[in-house]
């Protein structure tokens, strides 16, 4: 290998290198006038505390944001406290940082801004001369408070940055709340879902198994063991993530029941590459795809459908679809439905929502549809995701 | 022109894309389903993984150190298998629990910073980069010698076949091209092997050990494609046609001890028995010094050895391209499984290219003098065995090679193109199709320009370098960051970049100025043994000076990393931990 071959290679490499710092700093310094700069300077303080507080007031998220907000205010030190104990502590008076939560206490119990005295500041640190608790709030609900000392005496001014310091961190408690509430309805939602096997399923496949009962009762035998499986998996109450090889199982179920039920009607095909079988994805989001598929691929219509499910690897995504080719649909009423009004595709519009809320907006259920052209489903999952490993 | 091999060539080409595209796993009725959803048993996954390892460097390269360099040269493809002892040690299982897909992945997983994750990011392409390029120079290096077709055309036909993959839908079943590949290149290199054994036999056995220096045994004629300067250790007599020393040479002609210049088109031609001048770069060794460590004649040669020998066991577990692969494991015990499996599979190859070394130095003694020992193992079925059964088994290792350069470049492309897509590309271009092609053809295409403009470095030096900047960086980045639970995203991020950079100044400046000697030539030349270190050392420095800065939930990663899933008290702890 020619030198300059190897000093070309460096130079690239240092340039992905460059390009890739250069744009994670991109946007940290940007000059502008002073009072620009100043705006900037706060608003990105502000922003670096923010994500922390969206996992509400949990002690890891106080200890993340407690630097950030004091530099917001410039004092010597700050504190953030629940309603009984001191959470996370940063400035002079490290040592000190329970006796915070005692000066919160007006604050907690007025829910209003209170000015500590002198004697109460000096009981944290010689050094201070003044200190101002101030409610934080979730909801109307005061749940904890922010305690700032300074080396100055308290002015109005200052009164009131901790204040405004302290609407804004409510504002991302309450955000904090509102997620935490789409999660629970989301959860809400599996729970219905799985609730809502839908009776006409269960109906159908007894009866099906009833009908094998005498003629054919090892696969009686076999497909009641499939339905047994199938419920199991369904009513699992653990975790909200499951593997794609335990999901596709639960499908495999499925449809031996289905085709219990259907015979030579319904023809699957599956194509699944193992590279992604351990590929995690939201507990029950192919179930109701499969199972929409069969209800309007195959049930309005007499002649033999086909499913196919695929689920392939693309570099760092797998994708997974699952098509009918049955009568289709009008997609203005598949994007009404998935926009939340009620309709036929609950399942669908559930799934997306799923899917948005744990990979981002740009992992939503691809649909291609038209009338008497079938449909198809798309969803497009990371092989890694960080909030699927959390959990 | 051998016909037979350049069909074996096309052939292992067309096997590659056309199971690229194939799926062996359809299943048309229910009852297929469960071979269909079926994880990958390990040691098939195992043999994808050496499949997708054993390079060019490997299946070419290594044979061609060790004809050249003799025992020190063992340590490469010892090390190249040891590598995987340390992986399954302390690095396989917790990266599988991790969830991690990438090194990237790995380090958001771990750390939960952005920061981080770009930096690996930038790593995993540069080391890409440098592992890519001896593949297409390998692939250049088998055309030119069995086809005779020009350098370039060989990393080109490699980057085209890797873009039609890529373009034409991915790898569909990944897994299965490279455990197909791994096969065809162990009986590839195993069969020829018991032929010319066979064919050493019944030659008398001659000793590699016990002789002189290597001599031509016949009457011989090399002719030199590039510009050259050899060796010879006293006077000798031949005949040149060409240009020597700078004179028009036509006949008979008197060596001298010392160096002569060879220009390019220059034919020689040397008399039975006579010894066989070296590449002024390569050292003489007779048999003793040959078979005996650290008498290679090179400065500080112990030195050298355990640096070599740090750069492999340690950068292994730092490939971006292996260490995907583990994801197809269904659980930490299972890629644990696999790393074992991988252990005795890539053993088992490595016992070959010894072979191929040691009979390089008996019956292609001319490669010393050309310095293309890298072709040894593609030579030598014809030179020693000869005739019909010779160009069938030149066939068979040229379909081994073949199916070396593909499967390595396809698989680094891949990992490459995912890690450009999802960090740098991707930023950029919002379909996440669009994205991954582009990325695919920049991961192939700036390794192939560079390749271009190369003369080449020993194929399986050219890809140690690679494994030393995966030692100075990732190594250190692992092992700390599944081991010590203090390790913070400063410290690693610090550690990366010191690794990274000291290991590619090391490998440019050995290579811009090849005239230094002494400690400062080992020292930069081998740069994984204090380059690991000092990444090491950096990363617990700055990691203990910004200890405020420790991943918030370490113990709850350290929790997911370090428990079987079988014991299931991972869920129960990690939902009492937090809220």
């Amino acid at each position: 290998m020619n030198p300059w071959v190897l000093a070309l290679a460096a130079i690239a490499g240092a340039v992905v290198l460059g390009v890739v710092i250069a744009g994670w700093v991109r946007g940290r310094a940007r000059m502008g006038t002073e009072g620009q700069m100043a705006t900037y300077r706060t608003l990105h303080i502000a922003s670096l505390a923010a994500p922390a507080l969206r996992a509400g007031l949990t002690e890891s998220a106080a200890q993340r944001s407690v630097k950030h907000l004091r530099n917001l205010l410039g004092v010597q030190a700050l504190a953030i406290t629940d309603d009984f104990s001191t959470l996370a502590w940063d400035g002079v008076g490290d040592k000190q940082r329970e006796v915070a939560a005692t000066h919160a206490r007006a604050a907690l119990d007025s829910g209003s801004a209170v000015v500590l005295s002198a004697v109460q500041a000096r009981e944290v640190s010689e050094m201070l001369r003044s200190g101002i608790a101030a409610p934080l709030t979730s909801e109307d609900v005061v749940v904890g408070a922010l305690v700032a000392y300074s080396d100055e005496s308290a002015g109005p001014a200052l009164m009131r940055a901790v204040e405004e310091v302290a609407t804004f961190t409510s504002g991302q408690l309450d955000l904090a709340e509102l997620d935490r509430t789409r999660a629970r309805s989301a959860e809400a939602e599996v729970r219905v879902l799985r609730a809502q096997i839908s009776p006409h399923f269960i109906f159908n496949s007894l009866t099906a198994i009833a009908s094998f009962v005498r003629t054919d009762p090892d696969r009686a035998r076999d497909l009641l063991l499939d339905f047994a499986e199938f419920t199991r998996y369904s009513f699992r109450s653990h975790g909200r993530y499951t593997a794609l090889a335990e999901e596709l199982r639960s499908v495999e179920q499925y449809l031996l029941l289905e085709q219990a039920r259907f015979g030579d009607r319904l023809q699957v095909k599956l194509r699944v590459d193992p590279e992604v079988l351990s590929v995690r994805i939201p507990f029950l989001c192919i179930q109701p795809l499969v199972e929409n598929a069969v209800r309007h691929g195959l049930e309005e219509r007499d002649t033999p459908g086909t499913i196919s499910i695929t689920a392939v690897e693309r570099g760092p995504d797998c994708w997974i679809s699952v098509e009918d080719d049955g009568v289709g649909n009008e997609p203005g009423v598949i994007r009404r439905s998935l926009s939340g009004e009620p309709g036929d595709h609950v399942g669908l519009a559930n799934v997306d929502e799923r899917l948005r809320q744990a990979f981002g907006d740009e992992h939503g259920l691809v649909v291609e549809t038209a009338p008497m052209a079938g449909t198809k489903v798309t969803m497009r999952i990371p092989k890694f995701a960080e909030a699927v490993t959390d959990e | 022109m051998n016909v037979l091999a350049a069909a074996a060539i096309a052939l292992t080409a067309l096997v590659t894309i056309g199971l690229a595209a194939y799926s062996s796993r359809l299943a048309r009725t229910t009852g297929d389903f469960y071979v269909a959803s079926r994880s990958v048993p390990a040691w098939w996954n195992a043999s994808a993984i050496s499949g997708e390892y054993l390079s060019a460097a490997s299946f070419l390269g290594v044979a061609g150190l060790i004809m050249a360099g003799g025992a020190d040269a063992v340590w490469f493809p010892v090390g190249y298998a040891v590598g995987y002892v340390l992986l399954l040690a302390l690095v396989a299982a917790p990266l599988r629990r991790s969830g991690a897909y990438t090194l990237p992945d790995f380090c958001e997983a771990r750390l939960r910073s952005t920061g981080v994750r770009l930096i690996a990011s930038a790593l995993v392409v540069l080391i890409g980069w440098l592992y890519v390029l001896p593949q297409l120079q390998g692939a250049g290096l088998a055309l030119h010698t069995l086809l005779g077709a020009p350098v370039w055309l060989g990393g080109v036909l490699v980057s085209v076949t890797v873009l039609i993959v890529i373009v034409g839908g991915g790898m569909r079943s990944v897994t299965l091209v490279q455990g197909f590949q791994y096969w065809l290149k162990v009986v590839a290199i195993m069969l020829p092997v018991l032929f010319l054994l066979a064919a050493w036999r019944a030659d008398a056995s001659p000793s590699a050990v016990s002789s002189s220096a290597p001599v031509f045994d016949d009457r011989t004629t090399v002719s030199v494609e590039n510009h050259i300067a050899v060796t010879v250790d006293q006077p000798l007599v031949l005949e040149a046609a060409g240009t020597v020393d700078n004179q028009r040479v036509d006949g008979a002609l008197t060596w001298q001890a010392g160096t002569h210049e060879l220009a390019a088109g220059t034919t020689l031609t040397f008399p039975a028995g006579a010894p066989v001048p070296h590449l002024s770069s390569l050292p003489v060794l007779d048999g003793q010094a040959w078979s005996q460590p650290l008498q290679g004649g090179q400065e500080h040669a112990l030195y050298r050895t355990f640096a070599l020998m740090f750069a492999l066991f340690l950068g292994t577990m730092g490939l971006p391209h292996v260490l995907v692969r583990f994801y197809t494991n269904p659980d930490g015990r299972a890629a644990r499984k696999t790393a074992l499996t991988v252990i005795a599979l890539v053993g088992l190859f490595y016992l070959a290219p010894s072979v191929y070394g040691m009979l390089g130095r008996l019956y292609t003694p001319e490669l010393l003098l050309t310095g293309r020992t890298d072709a040894v193992v593609l030579l030598l079925p014809q030179a020693l065995v000869g005739g019909t059964a010779g160009q069938w088994l030149t066939a068979l290792v040229a379909a081994g090679a073949a199916a070396a350069f593909l499967a390595t470049a396809t698989g680094l492309t891949v990992t490459v193109a995912g890690v450009l897509s999802q960090d740098i590309v991707g930023r950029k271009i919002d379909d996440p199709i669009v994205s991954f092609r582009v990325a695919a053809a920049a991961a192939v295409i700036v390794p192939l320009l560079l390749g271009l403009v190369a003369d080449t470095l020993p194929l399986a030096r050219a890809v140690s370098l690679a494994f030393a900047v995966a030692a100075a960086t990732f190594s250190p980045l692992l092992l700390l960051g599944i081991w010590w639970r203090r390790l913070t995203d400063v410290g690693a991020a610090t550690g990366l970049l010191v690794g990274g950079v000291a290991a590619t100044v090391a490998i440019v400046v050995s290579t811009v100025l090849p005239d230094v000697n002494g400690w400062p030539a080992a020292l930069l030349s081998q740069p994984a043994a204090w380059a690991m270190p000092l990444a090491l050392a950096t990363m617990v420095i700055v990691s203990r000076r910004t200890a405020h800065r420790i991943t918030p939930g370490v113990d709850r990663i350290m929790i997911r990393l370090h428990t079987p899933e079988a014991v299931g008290v991972q869920r129960t702890w990690i939902a009492r931990g937090e809220r």
